[in-house]
């Protein structure tokens, strides 16, 4: 679903990724870890389309489409979710009025045929169900006066809604005690399934422990440098960062 | 990555929804300005005597001023002999059937269904189509109740002892430039009269409309609420393309006497010129409310996105005890538009209270002002006043202006002024579109929460319109 052959991504003139290669297929979830400024949020703002971040070289493909060359909402139409690291506050528009332009913008896109108010309400009171959202939040402004915890599960709820094939977490876990962790890492298990893979960015292995990922890749200096299944988070968490480190150069040299 | 500068100047050369011109012959006094010209525009609108001389008044004191410069606007000067000062469809007609089908049409293009309205939206609509009024809905129903609602000229024939009473009292003739100029020669506009205790049972609305080439128009508004009784009035305009400056000095002036309530608002989608700053009507215009009684409130409320220039500050006086005076705008300038707008809040009366609240969202090269003024008079006891500005701009090539002014002449009140100024932020747009929505849809999703505050005070119906409006104005205004 999901190919990154040797990307490389300046931002601010600055390289961030030197080289990064990764397959994900539908059904699994790849978590992707490293220490503080490895570019494990350039990742995910990368496949997103963040403005400011430059691919320099190699390439990205989404179900065979060359990935990079898309607008955002492009993206998001094509089934690509970011959920974000710090979500933005848009005061005075209403929460369940944004999730669905959102919604209604990419069935458009896709071809299909818009949700009218009622069969829009009828949706959200089901996903509010399954997803246990407090239904308050979505009478507010998007994410404006949101706690923390709040704002990560507006993420989630967001994913639930608009049922993306990527869905790419970056940090959801940081700010959170481990009541909303827990919360959240429900919300992203409920929405597991064959048909969509997810890319779980997280600096703490503690969110693996709910969200047990198929593979785990860490990420060193804007390079994959170390992969393995759910037991490499293991000792990671057991050995730290350095632990990696250590290794890792002969690897990358080899 | 986003939006090429090529796709911006695409979207922003979209024309003008509303530019097309209605082929209706009209019947108009030959261009150029004096007595004679007085004389027989009040002749052909078959006025009294005393209107007329109160008309010549007003041109002599207008000889002897000069245009006011103080505003933050670029602007050449205007020859004032080189408009015509009256201009109406030839056939009056007097009800909507005989109404001619082509200015029908023209109401349809604009959204304004004239039946449909007055029945379905419980709205009575007194549409002015350059300077006569040509349609007067469901005034059976207000005159049931006693409310006055026709036009100016009407009320002159009809109800002259009550325009005599209460006519530039509000706003006097040498009030400013503009002013003046409207008190000589103003053509027609909307009259409204509600008898003591009565609630009006419908929102009044007024279209304008301007339509004749040359065509300066002059409108002339008065409401009148006597003791206890709740208006809401709704003006709202839009004009078709034109290549001339066309020159609108509007007076509109609110009469509320004890614990009476009016509320007045205003949706205006002037044309604003063309994306290189031609042609846009030039909107100087004079709206002030007087709390004259006790309890008594005004509130104006104001979504402004049309004109090239806007030289607008709907006020009130505050000279009841007790009163309250409100002002909620949004303000939207895109292309070359310069907008110079706010309110002045006169606090005179004891315990008096005002509110401002003004959004003021720049794009394109426009310019866009705010400029308040907050003065409490000496016997104002305890007056209070809260204001808030907040602007937006989108792109880099306009600018934002706050100009507040303060006069507090006594040590009781408390005067308060927020400000802000912000850029749609990139992780805001950012965040929207990695949703899905397009860089548009977001701007104006964006701006919509932004003026949420304003709109709030609009009619439920109205508050639809304006957002429209906005959207249409944005359209392409990133950059």
């Amino acid at each position: 679903m999901l190919k990154i052959e040797n990307l490389h991504v300046r931002v601010a003139g600055k390289e961030i990724l030197k080289g990064l290669s990764l397959e994900a297929k539908a059904g699994e979830v790849h978590a992707i870890m490293g220490p503080n400024g490895a570019g494990k949020s350039t990742l995910g703002n990368v496949l997103a389309g963040r403005p400011g971040y430059e691919a320099t070289q190699g390439t990205v493909t989404f179900d065979g489409r060359n990935l990079l060359e898309m607008e955002p909402e492009a993206r998001a139409a094509a089934g690509v979710f970011l959920a974000f690291q710090y979500p933005v506050e848009i005061p005075g528009v209403n929460n369940t009025y944004f999730l669905r332009a959102a919604l209604n913008a990419q069935r458009k896109a896709r071809g299909g045929s818009e949700l009218d108010s009622m069969q829009f309400l009828k949706l959200v009171r089901e996903k509010v169900r399954e997803m246990g959202m407090t239904p308050e939040l979505l009478n507010r402004a998007v994410n404006e006066g949101f706690s923390g915890g709040e704002k990560k599960r507006n993420e989630v709820f967001q994913m639930a809604l608009l049922e993306p094939r990527l869905a790419i977490l970056d940090e959801t876990d940081s700010g959170l005690d481990i009541d909303a962790l827990k919360q959240v890492a429900a919300g992203v298990n409920s929405l597991r399934s064959p048909e969509r893979a997810f890319l779980v960015i997280t600096h703490y292995q503690r969110l693996l422990d709910y969200i047990v990922p198929d593979f785990v890749h860490v990420l060193a200096d804007g390079r994959i440098v170390e992969s393995g299944d759910a037991q490499l988070a293991r000792e990671l968490e057991a050995h730290g960062y350095a632990w990696v480190r250590e290794r890792a150069p002969a690897e990358a040299r080899a | 990555m986003a939006t090429q500068p090529g796709e911006v100047q695409a979207a922003l050369s979209r024309r003008y929804g509303a530019g097309f011109v209605t082929d209706i012959e009209s019947h108009s006094l030959p261009p150029g300005l004096d007595e004679d010209t007085i004389r027989a525009l009040s002749a052909i609108k078959e006025e009294p005597e005393w209107m007329t001389e109160w008309r010549l008044a007003a041109y002599r004191r207008w000889l002897k001023m000069t245009p006011p410069n103080w505003a933050h606007l670029k602007l050449g000067p205007i020859d004032f002999q080189a408009i015509s000062y009256y201009s109406a469809p030839k056939n009056k007609p007097k009800s909507l059937d005989e109404v001619d089908p082509k200015l029908l049409e023209t109401y349809d293009k604009l959204g304004v269904p004239l039946h449909e309205r007055a029945k379905l939206a419980g709205v009575a609509v007194d549409a002015v189509f350059d300077s006569v009024s040509v349609a007067n809905t469901a005034r059976e129903q207000l005159a049931k109740v006693g409310v006055i609602f026709c036009s100016m000229s009407e009320a002159i024939r009809e109800h002259g002892e009550l325009v005599r009473q209460y006519l530039g009292t509000v706003v006097p003739q040498g009030d400013n430039f503009f002013a003046a100029l409207n008190s000589a020669v103003f053509s027609d506009g909307s009259f409204v009269f509600i008898p003591k205790g009565v609630r009006c049972p419908m929102e009044l609305s007024t279209y304008f409309r301007i339509n004749a080439g040359h065509t300066g128009q002059f409108e002339r508004t008065l409401i009148i609420a006597e003791e206890s009784s709740v208006v809401s009035y709704l003006e709202g305009c839009t004009a078709p393309m034109r290549d001339e400056n066309q020159l609108h000095a509007a007076v509109v002036e609110l009469v509320a006497l004890e614990k009476a309530n009016i509320k007045y608002s205003t949706v205006q989608n002037w044309y604003p010129g063309d994306e290189n700053g031609k042609g846009g009507i030039y909107n100087f215009v004079t709206k002030r409310g007087e709390c004259r009684g006790d309890d008594s409130r005004i509130t104006w409320t104001q979504v402004e996105t049309g004109s090239a220039i806007t030289w607008k500050y709907p006020s009130c006086v505050l000279r009841g005890d007790r009163s309250v005076g409100e002002f909620h705008s949004v303000a939207l300038t895109n292309h070359f538009q310069q907008a110079d707008t706010g309110t002045k809040m006169i606090h005179i009366g004891r315990d008096t209270k005002s509110k401002i609240v003004s959004k003021g969202i720049s794009a394109g090269r426009s310019q866009n002002s705010y400029r308040g003024l907050v003065k409490v008079e000496k016997g104002a006891l305890n007056a209070r006043n809260h204001t808030r500005c907040d602007s937006i701009l989108i792109g880099k090539k306009c600018g934002s202006h706050t100009f507040p002014y303060m006069e507090v002449k006594n040590p009781t009140a408390i005067v308060e002024h927020e400000a802000t100024t912000s850029k749609i932020s990139d992780d805001q747009l950012f965040y929207c579109r990695s949703r899905g929505i397009g860089e548009e849809d977001a701007v104006s999703m964006i701006v919509d929460g932004f003026c949420k505050q304003v709109f709030r005070e609009l009619p439920m119906e109205f508050a639809v319109e304006a957002k429209k409006l906005l959207e249409v104005s944005l359209e392409g205004a990133i950059g």
